[in-house]
């Protein structure tokens, strides 16, 4: 089961610049290694992160092999408005993982 | 020469003739010797990334298993009370093992005991997610392992292992971690070997692992056959370095490159 621990700041002001943390669980396997009998190790990586800030994309990334396992992203936006920050995550072999986080503007 | 400086030239001929004990005064922990950088990750839980591991523990701990259909928490309730303190004294003494017997394997013989299950593997990601949730209970604790007379005689042997020269190399722990600790090895800091934040995330694994991991990394390093997963070579080792941390503040999960 895939984990996610995002991290927003509690109670930004309206304007104010903000830091989004965001860590997810995924070994990155790079596409690049063999295993002990000399087969190569299919590459498994996440390959896109995208943020939206009430259904409107604000940040999106794309992540090569050479990014460690669970990666750590972060960014910043500007706190607009109240509402939802969904977070999206998707990869090789299907992988796909989502998480919302309320944010509440004051 | 002061004497000052006397006395530290007495004090590395005393460490390399041997069988000394570290001064307590002069324990550094492992964090001490990282970068800025990876002592903030360790210290921020939303940076910290065992904290994945943290959370499927946190699961793990209520999820019932076995043929007996329970769960850590039914019989221990809320971790955050029953297991503060008690990584702060692992290895301890197991009566029916008649032997010290670290947490990993605490909790694998409640998986068979307690819940009729069948053991985690040593290593697995379930074994290492519940212990690091358990020993996330008692982080900022001092390490208390206390050489009574039970345990005397495996902390002596795990002693005895700590200095034995061992391998091709033909080296022991103790000419790294006593001799020559704080000088550099390829590169990197040689730390003193007190084992305060296991299970933990090491960058190089990037994955958390066991004492017995990094452990069984060091044999590999020093060209020595290491003993497999378990084995109670490795836990009196694990338990002569646990006392010799004693007092240490416990990090789990730490950081480590």
């Amino acid at each position: 089961m895939t984990r996610a621990v995002i991290t927003v700041p509690p109670h930004p002001r309206r304007g104010q610049v903000i830091e989004i943390r965001t860590l997810v669980g995924h070994p990155m396997e790079t596409g690049y290694r063999h295993d002990n009998f000399g087969r190569p190790i299919p590459r498994n990586i996440i390959t896109r992160f995208v943020c939206t800030y009430n259904g409107a994309e604000i940040c999106r990334a794309d992540f090569f092999p050479a990014i460690s396992a669970n990666p750590l992203f972060t960014f910043t936006t500007v706190a607009t408005e109240s509402g939802t920050l969904e977070f999206t995550w998707t990869g090789d072999n299907d992988f796909a993982h989502t998480m919302s986080v309320p944010i509440a503007v004051e | 020469m002061s004497a000052r400086a006397l006395v530290l030239v007495a004090l590395v001929l005393a460490q390399q003739a041997g069988g000394a004990d570290m001064p307590l005064e002069q324990r550094r922990s492992g964090a001490e010797f990282m970068s800025a950088e990876t002592r903030a990750m360790q210290e921020d839980e939303a940076a910290n990334p065992a904290t994945l591991w943290l959370l499927d523990g946190e699961s793990l701990w209520v999820r019932k298993a076995g043929r007996a259909d329970v769960s850590c928490a039914t019989c221990h309730g809320d971790a955050s009370k029953s297991m503060r303190g008690v990584a702060a004294r692992y290895p301890a003494y197991d009566t029916s093992a008649a032997r010290p017997i670290d947490l990993e394997q605490r909790i694998n013989a409640c998986r068979t005991g307690a819940q009729q299950a069948e053991p985690f593997a040593f290593e697995s990601r379930d074994l290492l997610a519940l212990t690091t949730y358990v020993a996330r209970q008692s982080r900022g604790m001092p390490i208390t392992i206390r050489e009574n007379a039970t345990l005397a005689p495996f902390i002596e042997r795990g002693r005895m292992a700590f200095s034995r020269r061992q391998g091709q190399l033909n080296m022991s722990c103790a000419q790294c971690h006593d001799a020559n600790w704080g000088r550099k090895l390829g590169g990197n800091p040689i730390p003193q070997a007190h084992p305060t934040g296991y299970p933990l995330y090491r960058l190089e694994w990037q994955s958390v692992g066991s004492l017995q991991r990094r452990l069984r990394n060091c044999l590999a390093g020093v060209r020595a056959e290491a003993p497999p997963y378990g084995a109670p070579d490795l836990v009196d080792l694990e338990l002569y370095l646990m006392w010799r941390a004693r007092g240490m503040p416990l990090e789990t999960p730490a950081v480590r490159p």
